[in-house]
């Protein structure tokens, strides 16, 4: 299996990612850069975290706009998995390709520290190898992660088994509406997530809660 | 020449973490009987578009593509 990650100005957990990516898979991903209008024959594209284009204007909302979004549009489109995390998730939602918005924390701070997720539905490509309702950790960084979407979304994705991950144990660091965490567009094949779980895939992060995720996308024995 | 300028604000229903924190520090100035507090946005654009319809059809196009994020945010356009 192989995959790609997507580049872009101000994104600062690209090196994570590219190096969870590549222990887990045992190849390096390709890399492809903001302005690229192709992405090469890949099974997984991923959208990394950090603050793309400073966070100008809405957090996301530029880099959503930039042409290597409208290639992996494409790609998502066809059913290539694609995983966007934290600012990648932000891309994500500013691009159309998955519903709601995210706006800043409730606390208005800034939070970094480990949260407990449960999974929601462990019936996607990206869950497959968790139990439902499986309690896991993760990492979060993020200013702006309170999820939001209009009464007839919500009812609509919590309907379809879109809402993958969840706060679990009062641990919700944002204010997110039903304590989501993660969610997935209508096919499945496409996450976002504002946590981290690139940052917690081996002993030496102390936990390696994140690792099936990566190893149920890529198709990799645990 | 055209500038105009453009108003970005949060629908209704749609939580406003900055603008709660903003009324309460009013509150805290000694403004008493402050209602609610919502935060948005201004853009002052200049076009070298010198038809008013024209102009007016690109600025609404432009906050649908850019500016407003409309699944949250209502937007208003005004030539000045």
């Amino acid at each position: 299996m192989k995959s790609a990650v997507v580049l872009l100005p101000g994104l600062n957990r690209d090196r994570d990612m590219i190096a969870a990516l590549t222990k887990i898979s045992g190849k390096p991903p390709a890399t492809v850069w903001q302005t690229d209008t192709e992405i090469p024959d890949v099974d997984l594209i991923a959208i990394p975290g950090g603050f793309s284009f400073g966070d100008y204007l809405r957090c996301g909302a530029i880099a959503a706009r930039m042409p290597v979004m409208r290639a992996v549009a494409e790609k998502a489109a066809r059913g290539v998995m694609v995983i966007g995390v934290c600012n990648g998730f932000q891309i994500l939602v500013e691009a159309g390709l998955l519903p709601g918005a995210l706006m800043r924390n409730t606390s208005l701070k800034f939070v970094c520290r480990q949260v407990k997720l449960e999974i929601a539905n462990a019936n996607t490509m990206f869950t497959r190898r968790y139990q439902p309702g499986q309690i896991i950790r993760s990492p979060v960084a993020h200013h702006d992660g309170n999820y939001f979407a209009d009464a007839d979304t919500l009812a609509r994705i919590e309907g379809e088994g879109q809402v993958v991950f969840r706060y679990a144990e009062g641990t919700n660091p944002n204010g997110s509406i039903n304590d989501i965490a993660g969610i997935v567009n209508e096919q499945g094949n496409v996450l976002g997530l504002m946590p981290h779980p690139e940052n917690l895939i081996e002993a030496a992060h102390g936990g390696s809660d994140g690792r099936a995720l990566f190893e149920g996308a890529l198709g990799i024995a645990a | 020449m055209i500038k105009a300028r453009i108003t970005v604000t949060l629908k209704n229903g749609v939580l406003d973490p900055q603008g709660k924190a903003i009324e309460h520090a009013l509150s805290g100035l000694g403004f008493g009987g402050v209602g609610a507090v919502r935060q948005g946005k201004v853009f002052d654009v200049e076009l070298a578009e010198t038809d008013k319809a024209k102009a007016e059809a690109d600025l609404k196009a432009m906050c649908d593509k850019l500016l407003a994020n409309t699944v949250i945010e209502n937007y208003s356009v005004t030539l000045t």
